[in-house]
């Protein structure tokens, strides 16, 4: 893991999931898996967070709502695809209402596969994540300005 | 009359690991009216039964939520077995009993650690979610999954436990019996969290029952109400009474649920005593047609199942109707009047799950 000048805060949000992989999220929280040892802070406030933990697929009536969460992340941002649902759709990807995975609506950096995604392989996922933040922070200072992607806001 | 405002609380808010959206209408502190909107979650999981046949549609079913998930897939099974009529073997039954109460076991200690969460007591938080993950590593060890197993199927269950696996299942919940023991004083005499919990949310017994309150939201009101008593699995075999309260409030719904894990430890002993020898499943051959409908007492109250079957592998209709839409007018009538604070106990205390409501 690179060596992290800054605490990324984490935010996690769930698209149309089946609820399984949040609460592995949340056990990844906890004292047991304590993914917090890694330099993170959980948050609950878009405008502070840099890196987005996303559960579950889209449907037509959350893509706002994850749109406008992403929008009003500050840059560099890292987006993390937790569970098979959000890396594909899933189970329930012929389902009238889901649209396909997070990467319809936002640009994905970290895919975490799995049904339910394991604790381990979120934390693996996120243990990632921070690296790539501090990656993307480092070419932001150096005025590198694509240090996330092209043509977002 | 004070200033009227409108204050949208969700989808996406701290206290909520689940998108859910309500406006408050205001009045200074207090709370006129909550309006919910729903829909973030729907999936649209009933209309998969034209696309999978009836033996797949079990493992979309359980993803119907991740908490409950196992009795989702029994309540599922169960309604197709009872078309079809197919006897599930004793073993089997009791198997699923012993999975149903540990998924009881977990789901409220998950809302016990979130109550607290909600209440801004972490250490306690994280007290209850210590004790889950002993039971999620039960979970692992007897089918593989944490969260979502798929044992069940048409006909009975995949694995079995031996007899040390059994053991070992009652060691830990001996140990959790101890250890909830201590943590129940600080839930239930603590001055602090009383002070939370005391007459916030009051829902009358004729409230609850005219709102069609379900589960240990109806049960905390003294409405006698377990569909477990309906008898499916090995329930019929085995000796209870469903939990009550009186008071009806926020405190009485803490007070329900941990007796029923207390309850849920004393079925997995009976059960774990009387389990016999035999079968896992009988195999299942043709395919339905009929249809039924099936009641099961999931952690969050009555959920209800129907099946409709036509004779070919692909059903005519499923339909899943889960405890928290039953509890959401209650819910609303207790947010009623009451104090913005307040907002996230009273929510979190009909134990919400958004996935199940929307599918
Ligand atoms: S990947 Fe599986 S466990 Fe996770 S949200 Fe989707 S269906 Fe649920």
């Amino acid at each position: 893991m690179a060596k992290v000048k800054k605490s990324p805060w984490v935010l996690h949000y769930d698209g149309a999931s089946c609820n399984g992989c949040d609460i592995e999220v949340l056990a990844c929280l906890t004292p047991v898996y304590d993914a917090e040892r890694f330099g993170i802070v959980n948050t609950g406030d878009p405008m502070q967070a840099d890196i987005l933990l996303l559960t579950g697929g889209i449907n037509a009536q959350c893509q706002e709502v994850v749109k406008q969460i992403y929008e009003q992340m500050p840059r560099p941002k890292v987006v993390v695809a937790v569970g098979t649902c959000a890396c594909t759709g899933g189970v329930f990807k012929e389902a009238y209402n889901i649209l396909g995975g997070a990467d319809t609506t936002v640009p994905v950096d970290i895919y975490v596969p799995g049904c339910a995604a394991r604790p381990q392989s979120i934390i693996d996922g996120i243990v990632k994540a921070v690296a790539l933040f501090q990656q993307r922070s480092d070419e932001h200072d150096k005025g590198i300005v694509n240090g996330s992607r092209e043509g977002e806001s | 009359m004070g200033k009227q405002s409108i204050i949208p609380f969700g989808p996406q808010h701290p206290v909520l690991p689940e998108p859910i959206h309500l406006d408050l209408v205001m009045e200074d502190e207090k709370i006129l009216e909550a309006v919910p909107s729903i829909g973030f979650v729907h999936r649209g999981l009933e209309s998969l039964v034209e696309k999978k046949d009836y033996q797949e549609m079990v493992y979309v079913i359980e993803r119907t939520c991740g908490i409950c998930s196992f009795m989702h897939g029994m309540g599922y099974c169960e309604s197709i077995e009872h078309i079809m009529n197919v006897e599930v073997p004793a073993r089997g039954r009791f198997l699923r009993t012993i999975w149903c109460e540990m998924s009881r076991i977990h789901s409220h200690l998950l809302w016990l650690g979130l109550l607290a969460d909600a209440f801004g007591f972490e250490s306690l938080f994280y007290q209850c979610w210590r004790m889950r993950e002993k039971i999620l590593d039960m979970f692992e060890m007897t089918t593989g999954g944490r969260v979502i197993f798929s044992v069940n199927k048409v006909g009975g269950v995949l694995k079995d436990m031996d007899e040390g696996q059994i053991r070992q299942i009652l060691d830990t919940i001996e140990w959790i019996e101890k250890e909830l023991t201590k943590i129940k004083k600080t839930f239930l005499n603590d001055y602090t969290v009383e002070t939370r919990l005391r007459g916030v949310g009051v829902l009358t017994k004729e409230q609850a029952h005219d709102l069609g309150a379900v589960g240990p939201f109806a049960r905390a009101s003294g409405v006698v109400l377990d569909m477990r008593k309906r008898g499916y699995a090995a329930y019929p075999e085995l000796d209870f009474e469903p939990v009550t309260s009186e008071d009806g409030d926020s405190w009485a719904r803490c007070e329900v649920r941990i007796n029923e894990i207390f309850q849920a430890i004393d079925l997995i002993r009976q059960a774990a005593a009387k389990i016999p020898a035999g079968d896992l499943a009988v195999e299942v051959k043709g395919n339905p047609e009929g249809e039924f409908f099936m009641r099961v007492e999931q952690p969050r109250g009555e959920a209800v199942y129907f099946s409709k079957g036509n004779g070919t592998k692909f059903l005519d209709r499923m339909r899943v109707r889960t405890p928290t839409f039953a509890n959401i007018p209650g819910m609303l009538q207790t947010l009623k009047g009451a104090d913005y604070a307040d907002v996230p106990i009273l929510i979190l205390t009909i134990d919400p799950c958004i996935s199940c409501t929307e599918r």
